[in-house]
């Protein structure tokens, strides 16, 4: 199964969550974990997510997702997991 | 499972400190392109080249978009030139034909450089070798893609000094013939001494005639990881210097390895090395020269720079090497005046001098690179300066390059301008004294005594 990371920064707002998790329910893009944090204010999450369901290629996903990210003054970006175990790990 | 710490690292490095992939470079080889009709044998490379590259620009692209890392370049690499053209080209401007060939070919694949414009030249000349080397001025200068390196000496071979003393005369030409330009066609002419065949970047990339059919070569780079990672460890001994560079150097390479690995699967052509590379942007943090400030030079130059960059080079290697399963090319530190705008505010503050750099050349990866000097230099100067870059890769059993350009028109004080990526450089002065006698005599410097290994 190939993992792809998704990571949202930004100003913290209400509802991001809500906003990014409604686009990957509609997607059908499975969330396996999530992890959040608030730092001085700066909304900071990672999620990780399974999107061999989703009908879309991975391009558009990540597109539209930075797309609803620049709507509510996030940045959200979407990459595969490969990148992190890479280098993070031997 | 990876966690939140690490994928912010990751990112950060991306978004604050440049890292990239600098180059994807497709080695194509054109040897099955041969003809002794010179329209045949363009009419192959173009087919060739368009046939085997059409898929690289999109897959570099689809792997920046999944992986959200930026692939700064793509590029392609074929065979030297003199060798595909020997048959068919009966004079310079048949090899012109041949350049403007591989000029459209990278134009019609949307790559932004094309390497191989070249001629291996060690030991002696073929009569094509030659036509090439004198056909470079015009075959650059009509062309914009195009680059051309000659290989005019090696560990094994010793120095050829005909083609060293030529290639003093070409450079200047090349100069000449696009100073309404700050002789700008100069950034894409290199010679070398023991040139690699599988070196993915430019101007020097060709693909060997060791190599396979076509093969993918990357680059990597990140001196702005390296400096932000010192930055935490300002002070501390060498040891700890020295892992957190080997650490940094492991992490850019796993990038570039995987990179690697998934252009090789989506393009179905097999990997062939990772260069283990630190490479400098004019980008303000993307310098390996503020790296050597940062371990602890007020200026790149100043006394104590080449220990400095022998150490930086040896750690990056030392990281970089278990990265990655085949490591090749230049691998190492590179440092380009232009291109580095530390380099170029130690130039301009007189810490960093011709002979300077030419000692740093020993120990870092590559030479004498992107430096511009006075437009009146003679040609049997140019010679003299790659003579001595040229016995310094022999002796020491490495590469080492010049690509210089002497700016027709000006003078120490001034600048040229390249714009983008290439950056911009101060004129450095060089060593007014003569070397003609020692130039103009003929034949080659035989190798050296430790080259006789069997």
């Amino acid at each position: 199964m190939k993992k792809t990371i998704i990571t949202v920064v930004g100003k913290d707002t209400v509802g991001i969550i809500a906003k990014v998790c409604t686009y990957l329910a509609n997607n059908r893009v499975n969330i396996l974990d999530i992890s959040q944090t608030i730092v001085q204010d700066y909304f900071n999450m990672m999620m990780i997510v399974d999107m061999n369901d989703s009908s879309k290629p991975f391009g558009d996903i990540a597109d539209e997702l930075a797309q609803i990210g620049e709507e509510i003054g996030v940045i959200v970006k979407c990459q595969r997991e490969e990148i992190f175990e890479k280098m993070h790990r031997i | 499972m990876i966690n939140q710490n690490e994928v912010l690292e990751t990112n950060e490095m991306i978004e604050k400190e440049n890292l990239d992939v600098r180059t994807i470079t497709l080695g194509i080889s054109l040897l099955d392109c041969i003809d002794s009709d010179i329209d045949k044998c363009c009419d192959n490379v173009y087919k060739k080249i368009t046939t085997v590259a059409k898929d690289l620009v999109p897959v570099g692209k689809e792997i920046e978009a999944e992986f959200g890392i930026p692939i700064v370049n793509k590029r392609i690499s074929v065979t030297p030139m003199a060798l595909v053209g020997g048959s068919a080209c009966k004079d310079t401007s048949d090899f012109v034909k041949l350049a403007k060939t591989m000029d459209n070919a990278a134009k019609a694949v949307g790559v932004n450089l094309i390497g191989g414009y070249s001629a291996l030249v060690s030991k002696g000349m073929t009569k094509a070798d030659e036509m090439l080397i004198r056909s470079i001025p015009e075959a650059l200068h009509s062309t914009d893609r195009v680059c051309s390196s000659i290989n005019l000496g090696s560990t094994k071979t010793g120095i050829n000094m005909d083609a060293v003393r030529l290639m003093g005369e070409i450079v200047k030409e090349t100069a000449e013939i696009s100073k309404d330009n700050d002789s700008m066609d100069c950034m894409k002419l290199v010679v070398f001494c023991n040139a690699p065949d599988d070196n993915p970047f430019m101007a020097g990339a060709f693909h060997g005639v060791t190599e396979t059919d076509a093969i993918i070569n990357v680059g990597v780079s990140g001196p702005g990881v390296v400096k932000t990672a010192l930055e935490k460890v300002r002070g501390a001994d060498f040891e700890t210097l020295c892992e957190t560079i080997k650490k940094t150097a492991f992490k850019v390479t796993r990038v570039g390895q995987l990179v690697a690995g998934e252009a090789s699967k989506m393009l179905n052509i097999p990997f062939g090395i990772v260069d283990l590379s630190l490479a400098p942007t004019p980008a303000v943090g993307d310098s390996v020269a503020d790296i050597l400030c940062e371990i602890g030079l007020e200026y790149a130059g100043a006394p104590g720079t080449t220990a400095a960059l022998a150490l930086l080079n040896d750690q990056v290697k030392k990281g970089g090497v278990m990265a990655s399963s085949y490591v090749g090319g230049l691998s190492g530190a590179f440092i380009p005046v232009s291109e580095d705008q530390g380099m170029i505010d130690a130039v301009k503050a007189g810490a960093l001098t011709l002979e300077k750099l030419e000692a740093m050349t020993c120990v870092c990866s590559v030479g004498l690179d992107m430096i511009a000097i006075p437009g009146d230099t003679k040609a049997t100067t140019i010679s003299g300066i790659i003579a001595d870059e040229m016995a310094i890769g022999m002796v020491n059993q490495k590469t080492t390059a010049v690509r210089i350009i002497p700016a027709i028109g000006k003078d120490v004080g001034e600048q040229v301008e390249f714009g983008g990526l290439f950056g911009y450089a101060p004129i450095m002065p060089v060593n007014k004294y003569s070397c003609d006698d020692f130039v103009n005599r003929k034949g080659r410097i035989p190798a050296p005594i430790h080259s006789f290994k069997n």
